[in-house]
C-alpha cells in the first residue's frame, strides 16, 4: 500500500482529497489528510461578516463533513516535514508518504509590523482575514460613531488581492445605509501605485473611487504603527492618521515551511508554475496559497489548479511526463457595494478586460463592469463553494485554463 | 534608447533589450546617478524576476543587499517602482 498525504484541509486540501479519492486505485493507495483545526471556514465570507451581511453561521462548518469517508482524516498539529526521508512528524505520531501535497495556505502575521499587534489590536486596529478579526470588526462597526477609516494593505502578496478594495466599497455603502456617510472619511492605503494597477482595469474602474469618495494613498510602505497617536508611518517618513484602521497584515506561508526548510523568504514553497510540482522534490506537489506562484492567492485559482494537479498526480504515478498546463487562471467577483459587483477573469499573461462570461457574446455575467447580475453571482457562490467547489465537482462551462472567447483585447 | 520597447509608463516590455547602459539611462531620467550599491539592488531584483518570484519590501529587507532606509535613499519616491524600471523588469502590481 502506498501513501498519499495532503497537509492542510482548507479549500485546496479538501478539493484534492475529493478529486483523488475516486481516481487513485483503491487497492494500492491510501489517502491521508492532516489539519490541526476541525472547522472549515468559507473565507470569502469574512468580507461580509463585518457589515452584518453574513452571519457567523454562514461562514463556518465542520471540516469533517467535506472529507470523503474513505480518506484518513487526522486532526493533529504538523511539526515538521523531512523531505529526504519522505516522513512527516505530527504532534502524536510520524507518518510516511510516497506523494505529498502541501496545501497549508497563508496566514496573516500582524506581529511583523511594530505596533500593529499591540494594545490597540482589535480596539481600533483590525484585520478581516481571520474569523476572529472579522467578527471583532463587526462588533466595532455596530457602534462606531465615525471618523477617519483607513483601509490598508501592508505588503504584497496577499490573499485575495481585491478584498481590501471590496472592503472600502462595502464600507461606503454600509455607512450610507446607516445615514452616517458624512461622518466617515475613507482612505485606501496601498504599497502599490494605485488601488488599481493594471491599465484596462484602471481605465474602466477608477470612477468607482471618485463616485464613492474614497481617497487613495499610494506607494505607502508601512514601517511601523504609532498606536498611541493612531498613525501609520512609512519608510520614507510619510504618515497616515486614522481613527479606525482596517489592515491586511503581511501574509506569510505556514511556519511549518521554516521548520522543514521548504519555504522562501515569505515561507511560500517554490513551485513550478505550470505543473505545480515543488522545485526541490519531485514527489512533493504544492497547491493554493502555499505556493510562491505569481498567480493570485484565491479560491478560484486553487480550484483551477486542483483540476490540473489531479491529472499530474496520476501522470506522476504512471511515470509519465507532467502536463505543463496551469496558466495562472483566476476568476473573481468583486463587490462594489449597493448590490452590485464586477467580475474579472485573467491569467499569468492576460490582464482582466471587458467582455461577457462564461458564454461569448451572451454572458449572463459581464467582465469588468458593475452589474446586479454579477452581485447575484457572488452571492450564489457561497452555495457553489459548500456544495460543489470543495467537493471537487467541475463547475459547468468554466475551464481550468483561461479562455479568450467573449473578451475584448482591442 | 529609441530602439528599446517600453510601455506607456516607461517599463521595458522585453527584458532581452536591457543593458547596463539602458538602466543607467532610465536612472538618469529619474535623476539617479547609479553607484555600485544601486547595481547590487538591480542585480538582486533581476534574479528574483528570473526565478519568477514576487517582489516585496520584505524580500529586500531579508536579501541582505540593502536595508530599507538605504533602499529609499537610493531610489527616492517609490523605491520598488523606480528600481524595477531601471532593472528592466515589470512594475510590481496587483491583479486589477
Amino acid at each position: 500500500m502506498k501513501n498519499l498525504v495532503i497537509l492542510g484541509a482548507g479549500t485546496s486540501g479538501t478539493m484534492m482529497a475529493n478529486h483523488l479519492v475516486g481516481k487513485l486505485p483503491k487497492n494500492d493507495w491510501k489517502i491521508t489528510i492532516v489539519d490541526q483545526y476541525k472547522t472549515h471556514y468559507y473565507q470569502p465570507g469574512f468580507l461580509f461578516l463585518p457589515f452584518d451581511i453574513y452571519t457567523t453561521k454562514q461562514v463556518k462548518k465542520k471540516g469533517k463533513k467535506f472529507i470523503p469517508k474513505k480518506v484518513n482524516y487526522i486532526n493533529q498539529k504538523i511539526e515538521q516535514i523531512f523531505p529526504e526521508e519522505n516522513k512527516i512528524k505530527l504532534e502524536n505520531e510520524d507518518i510516511n508518504y510516497d506523494i505529498l501535497i502541501i496545501a497549508t495556505g497563508t496566514k496573516i502575521a500582524p506581529e511583523e509590523i511594530e505596533g500593529m499587534k499591540g494594545p490597540k489590536w482589535q480596539k481600533n486596529i483590525f484585520d478581516f482575514y481571520t474569523y476572529e478579526g472579522a467578527k471583532a470588526l463587526r462588533d466595532k462597526l455596530r457602534t462606531w460613531k465615525g471618523g477617519k477609516l483607513a483601509v490598508h494593505i501592508t505588503e504584497m502578496p496577499i490573499k485575495c488581492p481585491v478584498a481590501p478594495l471590496e472592503f472600502a466599497f462595502l464600507a461606503d455603502s454600509y455607512f450610507v445605509k446607516k445615514g452616517m456617510r458624512d461622518k466617515v472619511e475613507i482612505s485606501f492605503v496601498t504599497p502599490l501605485d494605485g488601488a488599481f494597477t493594471k491599465p484596462k482595469a484602471t481605465k474602466a474602474l477608477h470612477y468607482l473611487l471618485e463616485e464613492k469618495g474614497i481617497k487613495e494613498v499610494t506607494d505607502f510602505n508601512l514601517e511601523s504603527i504609532d498606536y498611541e497617536n493612531d498613525k501609520m508611518i512609512d519608510y520614507s517618513g510619510k504618515e497616515v492618521e486614522y481613527d479606525l484602521l482596517v489592515t491586511v497584515p503581511t501574509n506569510l506561508g505556514d511556519e511549518l515551511m521554516v521548520r522543514s526548510g521548504l519555504g522562501d523568504d515569505m515561507n511560500f514553497v517554490p513551485t513550478d508554475k505550470a505543473t505545480l510540482q515543488s522545485k526541490k522534490h519531485e514527489n512533493i506537489f504544492v497547491i493554493g496559497d502555499a505556493t510562491n506562484l505569481p498567480a493570485s492567492k484565491a479560491g478560484s485559482v486553487a480550484h483551477f489548479e486542483a483540476e490540473i494537479l489531479t491529472d499530474n498526480i496520476l501522470l506522476y504515478i504512471d511515470g509519465k511526463p507532467l502536463k505543463e498546463e496551469f496558466d495562472g487562471h483566476a476568476n473573481c467577483f468583486i463587490e462594489t457595494g449597493n448590490g452590485k459587483a464586477l467580475l474579472i477573469d485573467f491569467n499569468y499573461t492576460h490582464e482582466p478586460v471587458e467582455g461577457t462570461f462564461p458564454f461569448a457574446g451572451i454572458g449572463p455575467l459581464n467582465l469588468l463592469k458593475e452589474t446586479r447580475m454579477n452581485h447575484m453571482g457572488k452571492m450564489a457562490f457561497r452555495w457553489i463553494y459548500w456544495n460543489m467547489l470543495i467537493k471537487g465537482t467541475h463547475i459547468p462551462f468554466v475551464s481550468a485554463t483561461m479562455t479568450k472567447k467573449g473578451k475584448i483585447f482591442d | 534608447m529609441e530602439n528599446i520597447n517600453r510601455n506607456e509608463e516607461g517599463y521595458l516590455t522585453d527584458f532581452s533589450q536591457w543593458t547596463k547602459d539602458v538602466g543607467a539611462e532610465i536612472a538618469k531620467d529619474k535623476e539617479i546617478e547609479m553607484t555600485d550599491q544601486h547595481w547590487k539592488v538591480v542585480d538582486y531584483l533581476q534574479g528574483k524576476h528570473k526565478n519568477e518570484e514576487a517582489l516585496s519590501i520584505r524580500g529586500i529587507k531579508k536579501s541582505g543587499v540593502v536595508n530599507i532606509k538605504e533602499f529609499y535613499s537610493l531610489f527616492p519616491g517609490g523605491p520598488l517602482k523606480i528600481s524595477t524600471m531601471i532593472a528592466g523588469i515589470p512594475k510590481p502590481k496587483s491583479c486589477i
